[in-house]
């Protein structure tokens, strides 16, 4: 395996720039994925049918919680990422790790959030707009869950394999793949949340 | 053996005959809406005709005259990049032509879209069509008549379709009055016809929708409105009123032939209020129409068993 | 008793005597495989050379050999449907078996047999015409491979577990809800294409990162050849359409397992919103179908008139022009939903838009035949049949964009002819010109010219008649998936012409299978590495092509660089030969087939657990995937010198 040294670590390899430029055209797809359910939802907002409308469920104080979490989660993953760039392991693994434990918080809201939401008689199948709600978020929310795993799994293979160019490659797409989760939750906070509390 | 193939080629035969003779039920409009349409397909057939002449006669030209047999051994193509003017004269022809047919299609739309030209001033004559597996209802709020199956129309009239469904999509088509449109369970579309001659026309659910699709059909009867105006009167001395039970049987699954009634089901059963003008599936804020929607959306879940 | 109960749900609703003859042959059929894989000790081979291979080459032949076993299924089922139809008031096939096969043929022939077809391609040629080893992700090529795979075995077993969709393959809501379609058909509809469309974004990712990152030194982008143009840009639409799928489908799926109410009639659901989503999808899919297609016939009718492709880059931007055009049209598959007239007007101009670009192509490949040395081979008569053919297809396809006339075609045969005029000239011929054209590359013997010639005419004879009444049809009023017609209506004839037709094209098709018996048995297999006096990059390698392909990086002066290397002493291959790095077999791919196939299969029966274990079946090998360690391997200098002189020297 050829590694390039003028070049960061996570781009040293010509596997290493494969595996950036592939996962930009995955976040690509991602975009259209979470376009297409945003549309849905716009589409069904108002489609209540006899439950509940946006205004009636949403709470502020669980969401706002969210957004605050999951930003400073971005924030940290950078930091993280800065580190790497720096060499400094223990300092990334730290940060990686405030992550996720961030993300883990920003889980455990929502699945409160979720809970609010049934007893109040919001449930997936009640109408055309909570389930275009709750499928919404529930995309969101499962691709946080994965990332929580997959974060997990990449701080150990650093624990254990230091920084290489694999390591590094590998944390370096898991940040991207994070900050993409934080621009969704930004426009979900918007146009989901705020616009439904108007 | 012999006696199949005989009867493929004299069936063949037939064809042409047919083909030739008797016009397809589209391209022989009786009414204005259908006649727009045909004479837009004309036209269109006319210049793509055109195109797929020129574009046969120069690939015929250039295989006959560059094909490798016909030329010496050591005969080299050259290498064309491209030319200016052809591109330009290839990209500009086609343009005029879409551009032309665009303004045409853009004007069609107009008048498929509003009371057919001419009969502007007239009131018209609003008629209720819904579908349900695998039959049509046709109610007459003004006069309070329902038919299933069968529509009689006044010529010489505009005629202000209001479609909707119980059950899957389906689309109302009667090709020599004018094209189809959908006919959905969560809104009402509006389809303007007339018919300028009277006669006997075939109609019919375009869209599939299940099992008994294909015999989802109607008779359509064009008459003078003083033969309207009888057999309406007529009707209200000989048919029997429809009832909310009667009318639920009638929404089960199934084949029904022609049937009469005084009174319509959109008394007890109304069609559903939201009215699609323009885009309104994007349109997220029309939101709380559906309160009416809500007593035809439960009777059909209860039919749906089939 | 519980137990027989429970295995009821896997019976099949509207069962027939060919239904259950078919249940037999297909467990004869799988046991005599199995049989014959023990008997002929041919399990390790299975598996080494093909199951667990990441080779972009082995993978592409697996696509084909799929998507020529689906053309002759879907196939079947288009020859019962014409069958029934050709004569009034036909007893052949019942309504709700007419319906079932309609719907499964349009599916397997757009998602199981043209996908396929064009991934094939894809795979087979595009790293070759770069230059490059392999694609960026080997072992995620696999994957896509078998999740398409997964996907088409799901949907090929409905009919004997459970029952066919039977919605058409537009699958309209609420037609497809639960209220009216009870049976499970449509559960296989969501969860197979769901399974194989996930395969199909990964290819797009794939070969997106593919052609734009490995291309060998000096081939900028306007130095592509043309057939990695069409196959890049229909890639990047399948990343951006392929997720609106994806969507739709689970929302249908949701529907249908979990009562939620997107499309449903109650509760605010909205029918509409599916037909909408659906075709933002559907008519990209239809350029994706069609660009890769269009790619090979520039490469062929280049080659056939010795001559370079007229206006490449007129060729090139009139892809990219397609391809955005693309996203903004679908509306014209439901003028008739009550839009209104201005939505209508704006639709109706996009799509006629499109056709100039594709006009623009059509007067390009005709003008690169004019002066050229035309060679009538097998390839070259199928692109010289789609020029006018597609050309009638094309001109159709703006009849039906003019709005108000559209309502008259609509849901017609008219359409029905207008698509098929569109697919098998546009797509199916560009299939079987490159199978022909291609095949000496990869099999080592070219395919008969005699029995291709006879094929050729057969489709083409049978084409015309089998589609060209239906435009007559349609316009006398018979609208399309009616099972059955009265003898009144008078579309008899005509439609006896079109089982003619079928049953023509069913005989060519026929023949092809013929035509690789023949030619394995007859051909000869020393053709050399060029056999048609090629142009572009992938005929510089050699017959059969290495598991590396080009033991030197080839250097690229022109998008036509081998035809430069033959004719104008470019010089392809400099420096020393060196070691090459490969990705190392997986059987974890294939394996991920089999679990996606058993969790798909649950949830279409509604089995929770099964479904559950397969879910975590499938994270748990991305999860042992993030941890493996794998460098892929080394093949020496040594051995592939040894390579390159038994494949007849160096290159
Ligand atoms: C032997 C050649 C073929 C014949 C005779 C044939 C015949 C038919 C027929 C009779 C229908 C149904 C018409 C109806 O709705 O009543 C149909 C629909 C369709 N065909 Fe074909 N077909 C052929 C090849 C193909 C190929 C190669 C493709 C695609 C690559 C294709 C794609 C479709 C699609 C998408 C539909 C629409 C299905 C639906 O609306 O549910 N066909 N075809
Ligand atoms: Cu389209």
């Amino acid at each position: 395996m050829h590694i390039d040294h003028s070049q960061p670590l996570e781009y040293s390899t010509q596997q290493n720039q494969l595996n950036i430029l592939g996962f930009w055209i995955f976040l690509g797809a991602e975009i259209m994925l979470f376009a297409t359910l945003f549309t849905a939802y716009f589409t069904l907002e108002g489609r209540t049918g006899s439950g509940p409308t946006p205004a009636e469920i949403f709470e502020i104080t669980p969401v706002l919680i969210e957004t605050f979490v999951l930003l400073t989660s971005s924030f940290t993953i950078g930091l993280g990422i800065h580190a790497m760039r720096l060499g400094r392991k223990n300092a990334m693994m730290t940060f990686f790790g405030i992550t996720l434990l961030l993300g883990l918080c920003f889980l455990g809201v929502e699945v409160f959030e979720f809970m609010h939401y049934y007893h109040v008689g919001a449930t997936y199948q009640t109408s055309a707009f909570t389930a275009a709600l709750l499928t919404t978020l529930g995309t969101h929310g499962g691709h946080v869950t994965l990332g929580l795993f997959w974060g997990t799994f990449i701080l150990l293979q650093v624990k254990k394999r230091g920084l290489t160019p694999e390591t590094a490659n590998k944390s370096f797409i898991f940040s991207l793949y994070w900050h993409f989760l934080d621009v969704v939750w930004i426009f979900i906070f918007s146009f989901i949340y705020l616009k439904g509390m108007m | 053996m012999r006696k199949k193939w005989t009867l493929l080629t004299s069936m063949m035969a037939l064809v042409f005959v047919l083909a030739g003779c008797e016009p397809l039920l589209v391209l022989d409009p009786k009414g204005p809406q259908a006649e727009r349409q045909a004479n837009d397909i004309m036209l269109s057939i006319g210049i793509m005709s055109v195109i797929v002449i020129v574009v046969m006669v120069i690939l015929a030209y250039i295989l006959f005259k560059y094909r490798a047999s016909k030329q010496p051994d050591d005969y080299e193509p050259p290498h064309i990049h491209g030319n200016k003017w052809v591109e330009i004269v290839c990209v500009g022809v086609p343009i005029l032509i879409v551009a032309y047919l665009s303004f045409v299609s853009v004007k069609s739309n107009y008048i498929v879209e509003s009371t057919p030209e001419g009969y502007e001033n007239q009131e018209p004559l609003v008629i209720y069509a819904s579908s349900s597996d695998w039959k049509w209802h046709f109610s007459y709020p003004e006069e309070g008549i329902e038919t299933v199956n069968y529509l009689y129309i006044p010529t010489d009239r505009p005629i202000e379709f209001k479609l909707y469904s119980y059950g899957p999509i389906t689309s109302f088509w009667i090709p020599q009055l004018g094209g189809q449109k959908y006919a959905m369970s969560d809104m009402v579309t509006t389809l303007h016809l007339a018919a300028d001659e009277a006669g006997e026309y075939m109609g019919r659910n375009a869209n599939f929708s299940g099992k008994g699709f294909a015999e989802n059909t109607f008779n359509v009867t064009a008459m003078s409105q003083a033969d309207y105006d009888e057999w309406v009167d007529e009707v209200h001395d000989t048919a029997k009123p429809l009832t909310e039970d009667e009318f639920e049987t009638l929404l089960e699954p199934g084949h029904l032939g022609q049937m009469t009634f005084t009174g319509t089901h959109l008394e007890f059963s109304p069609a559903p209020e939201h009215a699609h003008n323009e885009v309104s599936d994007e349109d997220s804020d029309e939101s709380h129409e559906h309160s009416n929607h809500e007593n035809h959306t439960e009777e059909e879940t209860d039919h749906s068993g089939h | 008793m519980e137990f027989l109960e429970f295995f009821e749900r896997f019976a099949i609703p509207h069962p027939s005597p060919a239904i259950y003859a078919s249940m037999v042959a297909i467990a004869l059929t799988s046991i005599g495989i199995v049989a014959g894989l023990t008997y002929f000790k041919k399990w390790g081979y299975l598996w080494r050379e093909w199951l667990t291979t990441v080779d972009h080459k082995k993978i592409g032949i697996m696509y084909l050999v799929s998507a020529l076993l689906m053309l002759f299924r879907g196939g079947a089922d288009a020859i019962m449907m014409r069958a029934q139809l050709a004569t009034p008031d036909a007893k052949l096939l019942d309504a709700q078996h007419y319906n079932e096969i309609f719907t499964t043929h349009g599916v397997v022939m757009i998602i199981f047999m043209a996908m396929p077809f064009i991934f094939a391609f894809m795979n087979l040629i595009v790293p070759l015409q770069i230059g490059a080893r392999d694609v960026a992700f080997p072992r995620l090529n696999a994957l896509s491979f078998w999740l398409f795979f997964a996907g088409a075995m799901l949907f090929n077993i409905s009919f004997v577990v459970g029952g066919s969709p039977d919605a058409g393959w537009t699958s309209y809501f609420p037609l497809a809800g639960n209220d009216f379609s009870e049976s499970v058909g449509t559960n296989y509809y969501m969860l197979a294409i769901q399974i194989s469309g996930i395969g199909s974004l990964m290819t797009g990712i794939n070969m997106c990162t593919t052609i734009l990152k490995m291309r060998a030194p000096g081939m900028t982008l306007m130095k592509m050849p043309m057939f990695t143009w069409s196959a890049f840009i229909a890639n990047v639409i399948i990343v951006f359409a392929f997720p609106v799928l994806t969507v739709a489908l689970i929302m249908g799926t949701t529907d249908r397992l979990f009562a939620t109410n997107f499309f449903t009639t109650e509760s605010g659901g909205m029918d509409m919103l599916w037909a909408n989503f659906f075709w933002i999808w559907g008519h990209p899919e239809v350029y994706i179908l069609i660009l890769p297609a269009f790619g090979l016939y520039s490469e062929i009718i280049s080659t056939f008139s010795r001559r370079n492709l007229y206006g490449y880059s007129s060729m090139v931007w009139s892809m990219i022009l397609i391809s955005l055009l693309s996203f903004l049209v679908w509306t014209h598959h439901f003028f008739t939903m009550g839009q209104g007239a201005l939505t209508n007007s704006i639709f109706s101009i996009t799509t006629m838009a499109i056709a100039v670009p594709t006009g623009v192509k059509i007067f390009n490949w005709l003008f690169t035949m004019w002066k050229g040395k035309i060679r009538f081979t097998v390839p070259m008569l199928y692109s010289i049949g789609f020029i006018p053919l597609f050309t009638i297809g094309g001109v159709t396809g703006v009849m039906l964009a003019m709005s108000a006339a559209d309502y008259q075609y609509h849901n017609t045969m008219f359409l029905v002819a207008h698509f098929h005029n569109t697919i098998i000239p546009g797509v199916v011929f560009a299939m079987l010109a490159g199978l022909t054209y291609y095949w000496p590359k990869f099999f080592g013997f070219m395919l008969n010219e005699k029995i291709g010639k006879v094929t050729f005419w057969l489709l083409t004879v049978g084409f015309v008649l089998a589609f060209f009444p239906m435009y007559l049809t349609g316009l006398d009023g018979q609208a399309r998936r009616m099972y059955t017609y009265s003898e009144a209506t008078g579309f008899g004839p005509l439609n006896m012409l079109s089982f003619i037709g079928a049953a023509l094209m069913a005989i060519g098709f026929v023949t092809i299978v013929y035509n690789v018996y023949y030619s394995f048995k007859n051909s000869s297999r020393d053709i050399g590495s060029d056999p048609w006096d090629a142009r572009s990059l992938e005929w510089a390698t050699h017959t059969p092509v290495p598991e590396y392909n080009f033991a030197r990086t080839p250097q690229i002066s022109s998008s036509e660089t081998f035809w430069d290397s033959k004719k104008n002493g470019h010089v392809l291959f400099k420096g020393e030969i060196e070691e090459i790095h490969m990705p190392n077999n997986s059987g974890v791919p294939f394996i991920m087939g089999i679990i996606f196939f058993i969790a798909g299969f649950s949830f279409i029966f509604a089995l929770w657990v099964p479904a559950v274990i397969g879910l975590i079946g499938i994270f748990v090998c991305m999860a042992m995937r993030s941890f493996e360690k794998d460098h892929g391997r080394h093949i020496s200098v040594k051995e592939i010198k040894e390579t390159e002189e038994k494949l007849g020297g160096a290159k």
